[in-house]
């Protein structure tokens, strides 16, 4: 079952006169892992970053098509390219989080770090987020670690420590979807392997799509692959199927390593 | 050659010192006789250049009742002017009498002059320049930004002169005109001066507001952040260093500016009691009376222009600290 469904979605960014997605049609299922493949420059990030219209925080860009983002209580899907207004985009950006390639811990606490978006989301219960900030960190393998310290900066942890706090950020405020656009990349094989880790645990509980240029990465972690090339959605599989068994010429170049 | 540009370094480092410790020490020795005979009460004595009778304070006391029946405290105003009266028979007198009389110097008016129209200006610019900053560097598009921008960037380029003339001839007769009581006054002067200060606060605010990293943002904004939250959150907090460095370099020029607060404020040596009464500072005082000062009264400018390099370099170091301890 999906719990967004992209449809001939197309991507021109702001002053640029090509689209840098061409007609894209991908599902995200639910409570699995996809992952994003391709060269670097082929769109992956754009991608991502239409499915919580983080693109709309700068002016110009184009959309065309569909992303339709499963309503849990309707049961229903709705088209999000169509929303307008500052409360709607607050509302599908609750739902769908993302983390980032670099850590972005901000400029406060380790548990101001963690319930920050539920604060603004208006909880202000002590204990509520006091529970709900112990849980996120729980769930994201950095409790051991942190418990002693949530009131120092988060600037102090290391990389690793501080892309699971990011985690834990997006975790707290109780995603469907988290948006990982390379979130390994500037971290050491250690930190890499527990991120990895967590990133599986995490699929209990929300849908993931996730942007990685590592290949072991994907066939180790995801359930279904897309691989992009220019823009467009060259293969869309079971992950064992890309890389086992390629339909596309262009997929088996670029997972054997002949290009990319 | 490293070692050339090493020493060369190093002897720049240190001339910085002893170009400090050499001003501070040049102040001390031509403040020294004003130190000297004022002490410390020079900080809190009101009156500048005062005529008093030295010694026979009693007859000073029969001079008072024989003259002046009135003379109550109530009515200050109505003593000064006997005062003077007074000073001028006892020139008469001196004479006859050889009642000794001293000038004595209060640096209290300029003290007081000086923070009072920087805490003005501050409280004005701050919330100004602030909301400036984040109109250019978050809520303006592109273009708008950038016109605005250099606008605010030539008018941190003005001369403090034509700042004062504009504030005298346009800006002193609207405050009146609102606030009441006189054109030049510690308001003017310290709203004058928060419009010269507000425009490198802003650029200041506003460079280093750019500063953050877009991510951090979109990280906050992918949270549910609204424009407001992630200004407030994120923004300020991160280019909280640079913000601290601009009120730092805002008041060390409120605190030194001669010319424009020349022009407006009054320079009298009169304790202010109200914020629309006209008075004197530091530097004003200074630039006014260099001309016809000798002696005592010179010293008593340096001891003035010593307290101001304390105050700015108190200021200065407060204001370091406090952002120091709190970057950590
Ligand atoms: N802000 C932008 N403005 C214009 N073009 C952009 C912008 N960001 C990315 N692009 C272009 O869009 C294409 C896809 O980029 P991106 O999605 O970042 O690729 P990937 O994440 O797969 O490496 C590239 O050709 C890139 O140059
Ligand atoms: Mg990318």
């Amino acid at each position: 079952m999906s719990v967004m469904k992209i449809k001939k979605f197309s991507f021109t960014y702001a002053g640029v006169d090509h689209p840098s997605l061409k007609s894209i049609t991908l599902p995200i299922e639910k409570n699995k892992i996809t992952a994003l493949i391709g060269p670097s420059g082929c769109g992956k990030s754009t991608l991502l970053r239409s499915m919580n219209r983080i693109h709309d925080l700068y002016p110009g860009n184009k959309y065309d098509g569909k992303i339709e983002l499963l309503n849990e209580e309707t049961g229903k899907f709705e088209n999000i390219l169509e929303i307008k207004k500052e409360n709607e985009f607050i509302k599908l950006r609750q739902k769908v989080g993302m983390i980032f390639q670099k850590p972005t811990p901000f400029p406060m606490s380790i548990f101001d770090n963690v319930a920050y978006g539920l604060r603004i989301a208006g909880i202000k219960n002590k204990t509520e987020l006091k529970d709900r900030v112990e849980t996120a960190l729980k769930g994201s393998a950095l409790w051991k670690e942190v418990h002693d310290r949530l009131d120092k900066s988060a600037m102090g942890l290391s990389g690793g420590q501080q892309q699971r706090l990011c985690i834990a950020r997006a975790v707290a405020v109780k995603p469907e979807v988290l948006l990982f656009d390379e979130p390994t990349s500037a971290l050491d094989p250690i930190s890499t392997g527990a991120i990895e880790e967590l990133i599986v645990e995490l699929k209990n509980d929300v849908s993931i799509a996730i942007v990685t240029h590592n290949m072991q990465q994907a066939s180790r972690i995801s359930d279904y692959t897309a691989f992009m090339y220019l823009g467009d959605l060259i293969e869309y599989d079971k992950t064992e199927n890309i890389f086992l068994n390629p339909k596309e010429k262009q997929t088996e170049d670029y997972i054997t390593g002949r290009f990319g | 050659m490293e070692k050339i540009f090493q020493k060369l370094s190093l002897t720049s480092a240190t001339l910085v010192f002893v170009l400090l410790i050499g001003i501070f020490l040049t102040l001390y020795s031509a403040a020294k006789p004003a130190i000297d005979e004022f002490g410390f009460d020079f900080i809190t004595n009101p009156d500048w250049n005062k005529e008093v009778v030295l010694e026979n304070l009693d007859d000073e006391a029969i001079i008072d009742e024989d003259d002046v029946a009135i003379a109550d405290e109530d009515d200050a105003e109505i003593a000064d002017e006997d005062d003077v009266i007074l000073d001028e028979d006892e020139m008469l007198l001196d004479d006859e009498d050889e009642t000794a009389t001293k000038t004595i110097y209060g640096g209290l008016v300029p003290i007081v002059g000086t923070l009072l129209t920087t805490l003005i200006a501050l409280a004005f610019a701050l919330p100004i320049a602030m909301g400036i900053a984040v109109f250019l560097a978050e809520i303006a598009p592109k273009n708008i930004s950038y016109v605005v921008g250099i606008a605010i960037e030539l008018l941190a380029a003005i001369p403090s002169i034509i700042f004062g003339m504009w504030g005298l001839y346009y800006f002193a007769p609207i405050i009146s005109d609102l606030f009441g009581g006189y054109q030049v006054s510690l308001l003017t002067a310290g709203l004058v001066l928060g419009v010269m200060i507000l425009p490198f606060m802003a650029a200041i605010t506003r460079d280093s507001m750019n500063t953050t990293p877009a991510v951090l943002k979109e990280s906050a904004y992918a949270l549910g952040a609204t424009k407001f939250e992630v200004i407030k959150d994120i923004i300020f907090p991160y280019s909280k260093v640079g913000i601290i460095g601009s009120i730092i370099l805002a008041l060390g020029r409120a605190l030194g500016e001669t010319m424009a607060v020349a022009f407006l404020i009054g320079s009298v040596f009169v304790l202010p009691q109200k914020i629309t009464d006209p008075t004197i500072s530091i530097p004003v005082a200074m630039a006014n009376n260099f001309g016809e000062a000798s002696g005592l009264g010179e010293s008593a400018l340096f001891y003035l222009a010593l307290i101001l390099f304390i105050i700015s370099f108190a200021v200065i170091s407060l204001a370091k600290f406090y952002f120091l301890k709190k970057a950590k």
